[in-house]
């Protein structure tokens, strides 16, 4: 049977820390790529499809803190920052040195990687709680720098408005077009992270974040990995504030500020911390949440109340619920969504029998 | 007026808002102390505070203010109580993040609910104080915040008192330095987590008068709990006298920021600085000025 493990028998390491570990897998990521390559552009209107854009955003920003909350267990407040970084230089280096996007997309993740390292250093130091307080810290320092420096920011409004990308000579300016961008970064950003972490430094991370000081006793230089997870997980932000970015055609640092660090670290909380779906799944929960909260109170809440009571508090029950969730989520099940799917698969795994 | 004047008088005026800082904090320090736990929504209490007594002042309910005060105050202490029981207890011993981010969830609710149960619009809080200037020599206050610096030192006074010569407080104290051995003398840790909870809601109920009071309450109220974090560091995350030293610091420093260095970069140096300030501290001395030095053991 497919869906079974039994039956597939490794025979060497090699394969028992391959990419796809059954030919289920194999099977399931296939499909998830003719899903959304194939078959989402097709049945979704053009509203939906910039819904999935910014949840492939989403995807990239939440992959890079999980590298370094989930996998390395450094604990960051200040991703939002770092995303600040990488969209600023791409805008900055798109309007005044008129590059293309191939190269201010790496530049800016590239930007935000060389700040990360310098946040982290303090990361030999402190851990844990003041490192939280750091990374705050490095939030509030790096959005005030950006705001009141007008050569980074380009004067008053503190946003640069920069042109749609160019791919190939084909200019990115239809949904379905940024869609298919968008989703191919996230796949790259998805299989990178995969292979990051069955790689060498992958293990690391994992050994640093599970006991800091027995890893240094065999031999990984802790301050090393720290900061290349620093410099990993805020390429990745950079990335995602570059892609922010050109899908908005500017760059505001209001769109970076302390609340969406916050989003990024409630997405790999309810998706799973330490896991690549779950950053996904977290990625899809948190974008999606407050349209699909929108959606019911405009669906349930008008039969209760006057439409305009009701847009006066939708915000304020936005930020309720989402309260809510992330409480819930962290009491009942700590490990996330991606625990909800493991237990969902090893209850089909036995199926029909109880264990 | 000199630049040494102008000095003399931010600095006063820094004084006068640290302290209040520092009794925001405290409450910070407490829950801190005593349950290990990182309260991001700090700031969040001191402004449902305040909001809950705006609003019962205000002339929808018109209750005076020694009731409006009451209220507020049981309000505060059952809220945190419940808060503790439903939210926080069940996370014990999880790791820090969990706490960290329970905490972050808790100050979306509140942000969403204050605004929504009691109205959005700003309100103020009228204490029976006199609002004409008052002046010490070269220094220069406004009534609130002596009567804020008083009460803030009166407390941390108390506070100090509390945990320095009674049972109760010596008994947290056990409990702060390890839950495991406390227990086993027979303490009941859970009892005092509440305790921790309940004093750190009666502070956010003072911090939210004496700040509502003072800058009017809205949402924005809730900012205040960002000066929490430089306080705290600079003061060492489990000390009392560290909080007002902390506080006086970030306020002078607040104060002589936005006074000298403000004309020349154009605003919000004020909330700049402390973190500047903060970020040295870690980098130099993590544990604060009079934090305890966390020695690691395997």
């Amino acid at each position: 049977m497919l869906h079974r493990e039994s039956g597939f028998y490794k025979t060497d390491y090699k394969s028992d820390m391959g990419l796809y570990r059954l030919p289920i897998s194999r099977f399931a990521a296939f499909g998830m790529l003719v899903l959304f390559f194939a078959v989402a552009p097709l049945v979704l209107s053009e509203y939906h499809l910039t819904l999935l854009s910014l949840v492939a955003i989403a995807v990239v920003g939440a992959l890079g803190l999980n590298i370094l909350l989930g996998y390395t267990g450094q604990l960051s407040i200040g991703h939002a920052a770092f995303m600040s970084v990488g969209a600023y230089t791409a805008a900055n280096l798109a309007n005044n040195f008129d590059l293309p996007f191939l190269i201010t997309l790496p530049a800016g993740g590239l930007m935000a990687a060389a700040v990360g390292v310098m946040v982290g250093v303090p990361s030999l130091r402190i851990k844990g709680v003041y490192l939280a307080i750091a990374t705050l810290a490095a939030q509030f320092i790096i959005e005030w720098i950006i705001n009141h420096s007008p050569s980074i920011s380009g004067g008053v409004q503190a946003s640069i408005e920069v042109d749609r990308p160019t791919l190939l000579g084909v200019k990115l300016d239809q949904p379905a077009e940024l869609y298919y961008f968008l989703l191919i970064v996230a796949v790259i950003a998805i299989i990178a992270t995969q292979n990051l972490i069955r790689s060498r430094i992958g293990r690391a991370f994992i050994a640093i974040r599970d006991q800091d000081i027995a890893a240094e006793i065999i031999g990984i230089s802790v301050f090393k990995y720290k900061l290349y997870a620093f410099a990993i997980s805020s390429f990745y932000a950079g990335v995602t504030g570059v892609l922010y970015t050109y899908y908005l055609g500017i760059a505001s640092y209001e769109q970076f500020q302390l609340g969406v660090s916050i989003d990024y670290l409630a997405m790999i909380i309810i998706g799973g911390l330490g896991s690549v779906l779950g950053s996904v799944l977290g990625a899809f929960f948190v974008t999606l949440l407050p349209i699909g909260i929108r959606l019911a109170m405009e669906e349930i809440g008008t039969r209760f109340v006057e439409h305009d009571v009701l847009a006066q508090v939708i915000s304020q029950l936005r930020q309720i619920l989402f309260g809510v969730l992330i409480i819930v989520f962290l009491i009942v099940e700590p490990d996330g969504l991606n625990r909800l799917w493991i237990n969902i698969r090893n209850y089909f795994r036995v199926w029909p029998f109880s264990y | 007026m000199s630049d040494f004047q102008f000095a003399t008088e931010l600095f006063g005026q820094g004084v006068a808002n640290g302290l209040m800082y520092s009794l925001v904090a405290l409450g910070f320090v407490l829950i801190y102390k005593a349950t290990d736990a990182i309260n991001f929504a700090q700031g969040e209490f001191v402004m449902i505070a305040g909001i809950v007594v705006s609003a019962l002042l205000s002339p929808a309910y018109g209750f005076p203010i020694w009731l409006a005060l009451f209220i507020g105050l049981a309000f505060m202490v059952i809220f945190n109580i419940a808060l503790e029981r439903v939210v926080l207890r069940p996370l014990i011993g999880r790791p820090i993040v969990s706490i960290i981010m329970a905490t972050i969830g808790l100050a979306f609710i509140l942000r969403g609910l204050g605004p929504m149960v009691f109205g959005a619009a700003p309100r103020a809080i009228k204490l029976p104080i006199p609002d004409f200037p008052i002046i010490f020599g070269p220094f220069f206050f406004n009534p609130i915040q002596l009567v804020g610096a008083g009460v803030s030192i009166v407390f941390l006074l108390g506070f100090g008192w509390f945990f320095m010569k009674t049972r109760k407080g010596v008994a947290m104290r056990a409990v702060a330095d390890s839950h495991q051995v406390s227990s086993a003398m027979g303490i009941n840790v859970e009892q005092y987590f509440a305790l921790a909870w309940v004093m750190a809601g009666v502070v956010a109920m003072l911090g939210g008068v004496l700040w509502g009071s003072m800058s009017g309450v809205d949402t924005q109220l809730a900012l205040v709990g960002l000066k929490v974090f430089p306080v705290v560091i600079l003061g060492g995350l489990d000390s009392i006298i560290g909080v007002v030293v902390g506080g006086i610091i970030v306020g002078v420093v607040e104060a002589l920021a936005s006074g000298f260095i403000d004309p020349y970069v154009g605003g919000g140096t004020k909330d700049f600085a402390p973190y500047v300030l903060m970020i040295l501290m870690l980098m130099i001395r993590p544990y604060g000025l009079f934090g305890r030095k966390l020695i690691e053991r395997i």
